[in-house]
């Protein structure tokens, strides 16, 4: 088994420095080969890890290969912690990763950066599952920076691009933020559990708990374990992109699509949720973080959402339908519906990747024309695009009998039973949400694969379906999007697949509320129809064909008559403008003060030149004794020699 | 009978000439060689009067070792005289002030 999770590990890192260093050497598809190879045996190797804990065969397994240091009574050590969850994390991630190495040969052939950009996505995978197989805090946060790193380098793949090297300083400096919140938690973990090893630790916390530890942080009072459990969800916050912490993810779309659909869908923003879940034997110990956590994912889920609707970048859309989607996850994580949670996360990283790689496949054929008001009717030109398309929108919106369904209308119930502080509030923003979602996810639909053709003539005639790499992920990834529900929502959200994982206390029981309604997967979606999620669905998708396909200038005349409204949209609620304004201006402010006076001027200035020049200044004023007759040197040695002689004649005198 | 006071009393005459005469001369480098020569010899005359004095006669043989050395320094501080003459065509002192700080 340990052989086994080094070979999931290591390989994507082999494809990725053979792929990075020998570029030049194995060629374009050398380095494909050697990428597609090492993912795809990770991925196999993966699904018989998966196959096996399904079967019961297998139970958690935890082991430590490797002791990096001690220090006093800490040690710190490389470890794998294989369970329900890392083992359904570890498919997801080499699964879509798969299919997107798959994808790239198609969409970035004709790039000068083909190697490195295989290198990348490689590296990428293996931070990701090292962070989701650890079995310790450092580990974790290795692979939580590891993921920031490499997406600071796909976001600016393109690094001859202004927009793009900024996006990805913002999103590296957006992840500082919430890794500095992070840092902290691992930092309260050690200092009051003495280890960091997830074992210790989590047997622990019921002790703990009851201790009642108190810390001071300037104001007030808090729990010990809400400020453990609050600044490790700052951490997530960062990752995985809630309100105020979302402002790089939109702007990651600067990065090729491969990428977009790789960091939205398995990985990166997914490792927040993922830490939450694994850390749920803290989170459920502190009813404040939960509410917390169920209050910044409700916010998100609304309020990004509705930012899609007036978004005209076909990946910007998708970009804030992931936000929305992501603050579901967190949601449901704030409800204690870990499970659901997870299950979300699985289902939302097929339909999303395939929604990324399919616009992808859009944006190809409008050779890289990504405004959705130059598109229209692409449905004739690329049939598959647009078959797929159209099942990753319905997943998407949780149509019922697609996976999406499943999973978000688990989370809606959940949260709807759950009984902590917010939750009512969390409830109604998440049935608005669906709404929104809906309709931003239709309106991307329309526009882009019904109504008139808006492109110009040159793009039109050349126009058609893309090449077979492109299209067999978007089928291989269309299919679980379908169907994984169907298979997995027994034991996932109802079973017992997380048991000896997740930890509810029993005091949060929405989930287990929300279970015993449920009979079997068909009867399920069926209910749906009955309930006003889906209803709500409908209605988004039914306002989208009226406003965007039967009468477009009605959208026009409303985001006039709304100006204030529309513009408070398009400017993401000013959250950007904000951080420009404020936050930039005050690090430029502090940078430039620190660089003027502290550095230039009392480092440089006084310290180094002044120490230099007061020398100089002594020096400047003693040379004038020297001045090279002899005479005078003649003179300072009598004086020097007679009062050397006077003070010994005077010491044996006195 | 001289007293020994007497000769230590001409010697630190002699020297003190010997220092003033390296201190206020300004003008001629030969003066200068001729002061130290000076301080020299009143050093010696310190030996040979105490040599007498106490009867041991270590130190006029000093002496004799302390004179061909100064001849030897005579020899050799003119010889650099010469030198300074012929690079400079002077010797005044004042202007042997290469090492102004």
């Amino acid at each position: 088994m340990q052989n086994t999770l080094l070979t999931i590990v290591l390989l994507p890192l082999l494809g990725s420095v053979l792929a990075g260093l020998f570029g030049n050497k194995i060629g374009r598809k050398g380095a494909h080969l050697v990428t597609i190879f090492g993912v795809g045996v990770s991925c196999a190797l993966s699904m018989q890890i998966m196959w096996g804990f399904i079967d019961g065969q297998f139970t958690s397994f935890n082991i430590s290969i490797y002791q990096w240091a001690t220090l006093g009574d800490l040690t710190l050590e490389v470890g794998f912690l294989l369970d329900a969850l890392s083992a359904t994390m570890l498919c997801v991630v080499t699964f879509v990763s798969l299919m997107v190495h798959i994808y790239t040969i198609g969409y970035m052939s004709d790039d000068p950066g083909y190697q490195r950009f295989f290198s990348y996505i490689s590296l990428f995978t293996f931070s990701m599952l090292v962070l989701v197989l650890s079995n310790n805090f450092l580990q974790l946060f290795f692979g939580w920076e590891a993921v920031g790193v490499v997406s600071y380098l796909l976001i600016g793949f393109w690094y001859k691009k202004d927009s793009a090297v900024f996006a990805n300083l913002k999103a590296f400096l957006v992840n500082r933020v919430g890794d500095f919140g992070f840092l902290i938690g691992i930092a309260a973990v050690l200092f009051y559990f003495n280890s960091l090893d997830y074992q210790t630790v989590f047997n622990a916390a019921p002790q703990f708990v009851e201790l009642e530890h108190k810390i001071d942080i300037g104001f007030g009072e808090w729990s010990a374990i809400t400020f453990i459990c609050i600044a490790l969800f700052i951490g997530a916050m960062g990752k995985s992109a809630q309100v105020p912490l979302h402002v790089w993810l939109p702007d990651s779309m600067e990065g090729p699509t491969p990428i977009s659909a790789l960091i939205h869908a398995a990985t990166m923003v997914t490792a927040g949720v993922f830490m939450v879940s694994r850390m749920s034997p803290l989170f459920e110990f502190s009813d404040t973080a939960l509410s917390f956590v169920l209050i910044i994912g409700a916010i998100t889920a609304l309020f990004m959402g509705i930012l899609g609707i007036v978004q005209n970048d076909i990946k910007r859309v998708i970009a804030y339908s992931t936000l929305s989607q992501l603050g579901y996850m967190v949601a449901a994580l704030g409800a204690s519906a870990y499970a659901a949670s997870i299950f979300h996360l699985m289902t939302h990283a097929f339909f999303k990747a395939l929604l990324f790689l399919a616009a992808g496949s859009v944006i190809i054929g409008m050779h890289h024309i990504q405004d959705i008001r130059y598109m229209g009717n692409i449905r004739k030109y690329m049939p598959i695009t647009f078959i797929t398309s159209l099942i990753g929108t319905l997943a998407l919106v949780g149509f019922p009998f697609f996976s999406g369904f499943y999973s978000k209308d688990a989370i809606i119930e959940s949260v709807k039973f759950s009984n902590i502080i917010g939750s009512d509030f969390a409830y109604y923003s998440l049935l608005i949400g669906v709404f929104v979602t809906s309709l931003y996810s239709f309106r991307l639909l329309f526009l882009v694969f019904f109504s008139q053709e808006r492109m110009t003539e040159s793009t039109r005639r050349h126009l058609q379906e893309s090449p077979k790499v492109v299209w067999v992920p978007l089928v291989m990834l269309a299919i679980p999007s379908i169907a994984i529900a169907w298979f997995s929502t027994d034991a996932m959200l109802f079973g017992t697949f997380f048991d000896n994982v997740i930890f509810v206390k029993p005091e949060h029981p929405a989930l287990a509320m929300f279970s015993r309604e449920f009979t079997n997967v068909w009867d399920f979606a069926l209910h749906g129809f009955q309930t006003l999620p889906v209803w709500l669905v409908i209605l988004g998708a039914v306002i989208a064909y009226v406003f965007f396909v039967l009468k477009p200038h009605w959208s026009k005349r409303l985001s006039e008559s709304l100006s204030g409204v529309y513009n408070l949209l398009v400017n993401h609620y000013y959250f950007d403008a904000f951080n420009q304004k404020v936050l930039v201006a005050i690090g430029l402010l502090a940078g430039n003060g620190l660089w003027k006076i502290s550095d230039q001027k009392l480092i440089d200035g006084v310290m180094v030149n002044g120490s230099a020049k007061a020398i100089g200044f002594f020096a400047g004023i003693v040379r004038h004794i020297q001045t090279g007759n002899m005479y005078h040197y003649v003179l300072f040695m009598m004086v020097g020699l007679i009062s050397l002689l006077s003070w010994l004649v005077w010491t044996f005198v006195g | 009978m001289i007293a020994l006071s007497d000769y230590l009393f001409v010697a630190a005459l002699l020297f003190a000439i010997g220092i003033v005469g390296v201190m206020i001369n300004r003008k001629n480098v030969i003066t200068l060689l001729m002061s130290i020569e000076l301080m020299l010899l009143a050093v010696n005359l310190n030996f040979i009067a105490f040599s007498r004095y106490l009867n041991d006669i270590h130190g006029q043989i000093f002496v004799f070792f302390i004179l061909t050395v100064a001849a030897a320094e005579a020899a050799i501080g003119l010889a650099i005289l010469v030198a300074i003459f012929r690079n400079r065509r002077t010797i005044e002192v004042e202007s042997l002030n290469e090492l102004k700080g």
